[in-house]
């Protein structure tokens, strides 16, 4: 170490904080016209203490989960009288379940009701957007071993997509209900108002034709509806929302901005089907 | 001190000689700045709280500058305020000049804050919580030439104030540990 003589000493020392704050101000200035500078600085550092704070996760995490632990075992009780009154709740739901069942059985031995067929499906994965003559419709790629047929209705786990309109060897093309081109006849569930739904090519499409007097309300379910034989009656498609202009349109349930697979019914219905545009033959009856 | 030089009072391990004596000096010259930047670094990241990173460098800079000024010197402000700038994102240098400003008034008025009694030194550092959030805060406007939000500012204060008597009560307890240490050797 340098000796100094100890008035030297004092002044250097008193000197040192007016140096430091000098040194402040002119870091304050560094940083701020050289803002790489301060980001350069920090990644260093981060880079020396990464070592020091991976260190320190495996305590840190065994400390974390101990206290969530503890937490735990306070909420357990209130946990616990919450699910014993859900599951109480839960309980008069099944009593309510099973006498609207037995119900519906004595109904339907009264009524002579014949239950519908259970539908065939297929399931297919959707490999490309859009595409083709139409603006919104997807193509899928299907098994030549299980042979889809034109006009067949395609769902995701949710509700309608839409309808096959073209047919090859490996590959199907899906007709979005929300295309221009695409006429859905739907009934709204609260009034049983026939209806048809109306594509816009975008998200939501139109409601259109319902009936006078009846107006669809805010909110209220939207299913397919059996006229003119394209669709089976019941299939979800959506729900009623009113646009900032007023006009009633379905949200669908179906979620057609990320399509991955869809289910491609076979409910036999030969009623309206769309014009030909791909030579492919229709599959003889029998051979299906 | 006036001691026999052969025969060390039993029970009392004899004072190191020489190079250990120097790296004991050393050791406990550099044992606030040191354990104050330890805290910092771990107040940043693992915890997941950086408001804490200030909160915690301001009570320890206080409480040397007042208590044992010979180790918490001005370089040593400038390097942990550095550190904590970098720690916390802010715009680089303000909580050096912060640090900087307590370390000054508190140097400046230690021998009369060291005689005070507890409650009243910590009455003291809540105001200078207060001014210390105050400048920063006033230095972040006029660097970026708009009002920041004033609530961090308070929680700074606050937090700092809060955190005081517990850091404190450790720092008391090692400046008393190495001011014997410092009367045996």
């Amino acid at each position: 170490m340098i000796r100094l003589s100890i008035p030297l000493r004092q002044a250097l020392a008193r000197l040192t904080l007016p140096l430091m704050v000098a040194a402040a101000f002119g870091t304050l200035l560094l940083g701020k016209a050289d803002t790489m500078l301060a980001e350069r600085a920090r990644t260093a550092l981060a880079d020396a203490l990464a070592p020091v704070y991976s260190a320190l996760a495996e305590p840190l995490r065994a400390i974390e989960e101990t206290v969530a632990e503890a937490r735990n075992l306070v909420n357990i009780r209130s946990e616990n009288a919450r699910l014993r009154e859900e599951n109480e709740h839960l309980r008069r739901w099944h009593a309510a379940a099973l006498a609207l069942e037995a119900e519906n059985t004595l109904l339907r031995r009264q009524t002579n009701f014949v239950p519908d067929a259970a539908p065939s499906f297929n399931t297919a994965r959707v490999v490309a957007d859009g595409g083709g003559t139409y603006a919104r419709a997807v193509l899928l790629a299907t098994n030549p071993a299980q042979p889809v047929r034109k006009g067949q209705v395609a769902l995701d786990e949710r509700g309608l997509v839409g309808r096959v309109t073209e047919v090859g060897a490996r590959s199907a093309r899906v007709l979005l209900a929300t295309d221009m081109n695409s006429r859905v006849p739907i009934t709204l569930e609260g009034s049983r108002v026939r209806a048809m739904m109306v594509g816009t090519n975008g998200a939501r499409p139109r409601i259109a034709h319902w009936p006078e007097g009846v107006m669809p309300q805010e909110g209220e379910r939207v299913v397919t509806s059996a006229e003119a034989s394209a669709f089976p009656a019941g299939l979800p498609v959506g729900v009623v929302r009113f646009s900032a202009s007023g006009t009633p349109e379905v949200e669908l349930f179906a979620q057609l901005d990320r399509l991955d697979m869809v289910r491609l019914f076979d409910f036999g219905l030969r009623g309206i089907l769309p014009p030909e545009s791909v030579a492919r033959p229709e599959p003889r009856p029998g051979r299906r | 001190m006036a001691r026999p030089p052969l025969r060390p009072s039993p029970g009392r391990p004899e004072p190191a000689q020489g190079l250990l004596r120097r790296l004991d000096g050393i050791a406990r010259a550099a044992l606030p700045p040191v354990t104050t930047a330890i805290l910092l670094v771990l107040a940043a990241a693992p915890l997941g709280l950086p408001a804490l990173v200030p909160a915690v460098v301001l009570p320890a800079v206080f409480f040397w500058s007042v208590f044992r000024p010979v180790s918490m010197t001005p370089p040593a402000v400038f390097a942990l305020g550095l550190l904590q700038d970098l720690l916390t994102y802010a715009p680089i240098g303000i909580g050096i000049l912060t640090l900087l400003v307590v370390h000054g008034l508190a140097f400046r008025w230690r021998r009369g804050l060291a005689a005070w009694s507890f409650l009243a030194v910590w009455l003291v550092f809540c105001a200078f919580a207060a001014g210390a959030a105050g400048l920063g805060w006033l230095l972040y406007a006029v660097l970026s030439l708009q009002l920041p939000p004033p609530m961090p500012a308070l929680h700074l204060a606050l937090l700092s104030a809060g955190l005081y008597p517990t850091l404190a009560f450790l720092m008391t307890r090692a400046h008393q540990a190495m001011q014997r240490a410092e009367l045996d050797s």
